[in-house]
């Protein structure tokens, strides 16, 4: 018993050691800055209420009865003892005054996060579509030609809000960057908002959060947050066009993706390979990672994935092509040269 | 034909007392021998001890699937199983654990119990509950038999559109949930409309709406839950299976349905049912707080009044499981202070258990030992149950490891705990004999503690990022090693519930022979032998307290004068329980078992054709008819006396 007594105050100390990529307390962002907030207000809280339980539940231990000696029942089960009764008025008043206190705080934390963009900076614009399993992602801006898109990784820039319209192709997925902000689901059917305001600069890593399926469990989002001129240059290189590939190896690789089985699913900027119904690949080699987070994005991460992609992710979209060791170095060392 | 009037017909009483009316109800009471016996009997104790045997069963099933996904768990990017075994496994695990053990358990233990706690000599509609039994079981064999032919389903217990959706789960799996759905919701509201009906009209003369049993209190706000509950599931069901199979589109957007229809209409049940799990298992924590604390419940009324509260609150709180859907922003937080009331009579009665043992004298025996690990679990439970009724902090927890931490605190703490409680204090009613103390310390031990090593580190792993329902995750994200100690603390578990099986088997077997009320308890259903008679007490007891055993220490007052030579009931008023009619209790009969092969039938083949239901109704009708078909003229009216 007197074990758990100390457990809630490890909570935070452990909790707020947990930074990571994908973590609730490493708060970078308005949004889940203000959330953690809330928690530890409600984490002392209920820690509190936890200790007094644990204390009287030991007090009973220790006394075993009391005055109570002859040890048969009182009549009704009414008490003799005064001070129990106290009690019980006492406890269910501080139970229901500190819930009040926190549905407050809830609601004044929610209020924060409905006030999206107060100051009415010009935000980012971002579509994001889910898919079983793997992001569309699409900048787009008010002159559409600007227009961007990628696949499986998102780039914000730090201290400028940003919009995204959530939608799903197929089944209910929920976006959740947890250094950024909370979840939302994209549905079906629905369109949903989100406003993320980054505040650091760093990689982070979203990851579908409502079960979608066979690979629920690889469908990550990488973010990269940066500082304003950097997500600029980002902008303009995601705009460019696919590079003409220069090394003979490359240029059969070039042959192959745009004249075979590939380009009737992918899109390559500046190519005949236009298939919309899976990530763009104009710039893939430029992300972090192949497949919504499943493998790193390196040489070893694409020789995998193009080989063998129902290996690294069973029951996923795209078919093992059978290609041949050159078909495979050629397809390789063009999509390496994708940046 | 000769019509007996009243007074020729053999009655307990100064006439008929001792051996040879033990003899006489034994005779009218008792069930055919052997295996048609077996299949007849309508004695909810017989009824009541095979749903609880099937009931753990499906716990040691659906316990297994979880040891199965630990082991893929225990370490990243793990390939032991398949994704498609792995979602097969928490389907099944969460599926079984809320609609084949939990529900079902409670129920069954209210089958057997409230009867007893009541003192009456069977339960309403005895054939109506033989038949529930049949129906919980075809239900629960149907899917593990799809399971084990690797057609299990694979779209979790909660089977969210349109992922549950013909587009997008081909195949029969989702037809063979939404069906088990159907076959668990007849039995469990057959069970509840008896348990409704019994607990109204069958109490012992003298006892009062205020002088009933806390857990008969649970179980009847239970039974109106399930009542006003489970028709949104069945409906939500119901209408997926019409998708699926008729091509509806109750769900599909693209053609102007809606996929949150289901989440509506699915946690208006869902929600509930977690109260329908809980409120009996509070009622097992006053039983055995009671006993052992040699003192009568610390405010009774607003132990009562709190089991009220939370039946109706729970039906107000299911949103919370949609704060991620993007519904309008403001209506949320009504169900967020929805969702923070339900914990005010959470905490009332913590308070008053522990104020029992407060002002009690508590021996600390195995059945106390479970309710003090039940409040130091649940508690951790409930307050991490606090912090998700507000909406940021949910949007950030939801569909997490943190939840999956919430709810196996606030089920395996607030619910199991107790249930192992129940099990060790009612044990010697069940079987005549105790269970072994010692074996009984060391299981409860090794579940505490393995519980705590389990489940406390997913708390850190949600905050960390984890979320649920992922066959596995990368190396780099910190999620390893906490991981590697909740498969470690899952096997301590399995290895108590070995301990704690091994111990029934071997107490059933070698047990201390326990007397008729071997704890000293205050309630009715230990004024009589262990195990009870078929007709549970020779005479109906007569209550003037709410502790009628230690108040009438010596000699229990009983009423007499209900037949023996036919099977008859003492029905009371509603409120004051004063004697107003006897009524005839139903006889053994097998068209129950008739009724419940024809309906299975009728279910398992529409989940291959629509024309099953029209087919189908005939066996079901034919067997309805025989079960009400009049056997025998009239027996001489009821009196009111």
């Amino acid at each position: 018993m007197r074990r758990r007594l100390l457990l809630p105050i490890p909570l935070f100390v452990l909790v707020s050691g947990c930074a990571g990529i994908q973590s609730v307390s490493d708060d970078a962002g308005r949004e889940s800055g203000l959330i953690w907030s809330l928690f530890v207000l409600f984490g002392i809280v209920t820690a509190i209420f936890y200790v007094a339980v644990i204390a009287f539940l030991i007090a009973a231990y220790w006394r075993r009865g009391g005055s109570n000696q002859d040890g048969l029942p009182d009549e009704g089960g009414v008490t003799r003892e005064r001070s129990l009764r106290t009690a019980f008025f006492l406890w269910t008043g501080a139970v229901i005054g500190s819930l009040s206190l926190l549905a407050l705080a809830s609601y004044f934390t929610d209020r924060g996060l409905a006030s999206v963009n107060p100051e009415n900076k010009p935000m980012v614009g971002i579509d994001l579509v889910a898919n079983q399993w793997w992001w569309d992602v699409r900048y787009h801006y008010d002159d559409p030609s600007q227009n961007i898109r990628t696949a499986n990784e998102i780039h914000l820039p730090a201290g400028v809000p940003a919009m995204i319209s959530l939608k799903s192709n197929d089944v209910i997925h929920s976006f959740w960057v947890p250094n950024l902000a909370g979840k939302q689901d994209l549905i079906p059917g629905r369109i949903n908002d989100i406003v993320l305001m980054p505040r650091r600069i760093g990689h982070y890593r979203a990851q579908c959060a409502e079960y979608c399926g066979l690979q629920h469990a690889h469908m990550a989002l990488d973010v990269i947050v940066e500082s304003p001129a950097d997500f600029q240059r980002w902008e303009a290189a995601q705009r460019q066009p696919a590079p003409a590939p220069a090394t003979p190896l490359a240029q059969a690789g070039y042959a192959y993706v745009t004249s075979r089985e590939c380009s009737t699913c992918h899109n390559i900027a500046g190519t005949n390979a236009n298939g919309t119904v899976a990530p763009d690949l104009t710039h893939v080699a430029g992300r972090r990672t192949i497949a919504a987070g499943t493998l790193p994005m390196n040489r070893a991460g694409l020789y995998a994935w193009i080989a063998d992609p129902q290996g690294a992710k069973p029951g996923n979209n795209m078919p093992t092509v059978g290609l041949n060791a050159d078909e495979l170095h050629a397809v390789a060392a063009y999509l390496e040269t994708l940046k | 034909m000769t019509v007996l009037s009243g007074k020729d017909l053999p009655r307990d009483g100064e006439q008929l007392q001792g051996p040879a009316l033990d003899a006489r109800l034994a005779r009218t009471w008792g069930d055919a021998p052997g295996l048609w016996g077996w299949i007849t009997t309508t004695d909810h104790k017989r009824i009541g001890i095979r749903y609880i045997v099937t009931g753990m069963v499906f716990l040691v099933l659906a316990g297994l699937s979880a040891l199965w996904m630990r082991l893929q768990l225990a370490t990243p990017e793990n390939s032991m199983m398949t994704p498609d075994r792995y979602n097969q496994l928490f389907t099944m695990h969460g599926t079984t654990m809320m609609f084949l053990f939990a529900v079902p358990i409670m129920e069954a233990m209210a089958i057997y119990l409230v009867p007893l706690m009541i003192g009456t000599r069977n339960i309403s509609f005895p054939r109506l509950n033989a038949f529930s039994y049949w129906m919980y079981l075809a239900g629960g064999v149907m899917i593990w038999v799809a399971f084990v032919l690797n057609i299990g389903p694979d779209a979790g217990w909660f089977s969210y559109t349109p992922l549950s959706g013909p587009q997008f789960s081909p195949g029969k799996r989702v037809d063979i949930w939404a069906q088990m759905i159907t076959f668990t919701e007849v039995a469990a509201l057959a069970v509840a409309v008896e348990l409704v009906a019994t607990i109204l009209k069958q109490r012992a003369p003298g006892m009062t709406l205020a002088r009933m049993p806390l857990f008969v209190w649970g179980a009847l706000v239970t039974a109106f839950m399930v009542i006003f509950s489970m028709p949104s599931v069945a409906l939500a069901s119901s209408l997926l299976i019409a998708d699926r199979l008729i091509g509806t589109h109750f769900y599909n957007a693209a053609e102007h349905g809606d996929p949150l229809l289901w989440q509506h209409l699915f946690w208006f049940f869902g929600h509930p049912e977690v109260y329908i799990i809980f409120l009996p298992a509070t009622g097992f924590v006053s039983h055995i707080t009671e006993a052992f604390s040699r003192r009568p419940v610390f405010a009774y009324p607003a132990m009562v009044l709190s089991l009220v509260t939370t039946g109706l609150l729970a039906f107000g709180v299911w949103v919370h499981h949609m704060f991620a859907t993007g519904l309008p922003r403001l209506g949320y937080s009504f169900y967020t202070a929805a969702t923070l009331a339900v914990s005010i009579p959470a905490a009332i009665q913590i308070f008053c258990w522990i104020a029992t043992m407060w002002d009690g004298r508590p021996r600390f025996r195995v059945p106390l030992l479970y309710v003090v690990a039940f409040i130091v679990t649940f508690v951790i439970g409930g307050l991490s149950g606090v912090m998700q009724a507000s909406v940021p902090i949910d949007l950030q927890v939801h569909d997490t490891y943190f939840v999956v931490a919430h709810f196996h605190y606030v089920l395996v703490g607030g619910a199991v705990f107790p249930l192992l409680g129940a099990f060790t204090y009612w044990f010697p009613k069940f079987t005549g004999r105790m269970m072994d103390d010692r074996l009984g310390k060391i299981a409860f031990w090794m579940i505490f503690i393995g519980f705590q090593v389990a489940f406390f580190p997913m708390h850190f792993l949600g905050l960390m990022g984890m979320p649920r329902r992922v066959y596995t995750y990368p190396t780099n994200m910190g999620w390893d090693e906490l991981n590697l100690l909740a498969t470690i603390g899952s096997f301590v578990v399995a290895a108590a519930f070995l301990v704690f099986i091994v111990n029934a088997i071997f107490s059933l077997a070698r047990g201390a022979v326990a007397g008729a009320n071997p704890w000293d308890a205050p309630g009715l259903e230990w004024a009589t032998s262990s195990p009870p008679p078929q007709y549970n007490f020779p005479h109906i007891p007569v209550v003037s307290s709410r502790t009628p055993l230690w108040d009438n220490r010596n000699h229990l007052p009983v009423m007499t004068g209900l037949r023996v030579d036919d099977r008859e009931l003492l029905l009371t008023s509603v409120m004051e329980a004063i004697p107003d009619v006897r009524d005839p209790s139903a006889m053994p009969s097998a068209w129950p078992l008739w009724a419940a092969m024809a309906t299975t039938c009728l279910f398992i083949s529409s989940i291959f054709t629509p024309w099953a239901v029209v087919i189908g109704a005939f066996p079901v009708a034919a067997a309805l008819i025989g079960w009400f078909w009049p056997k025998s003229p009239p027996g001489p009216e009821p009196v009111i006396e």
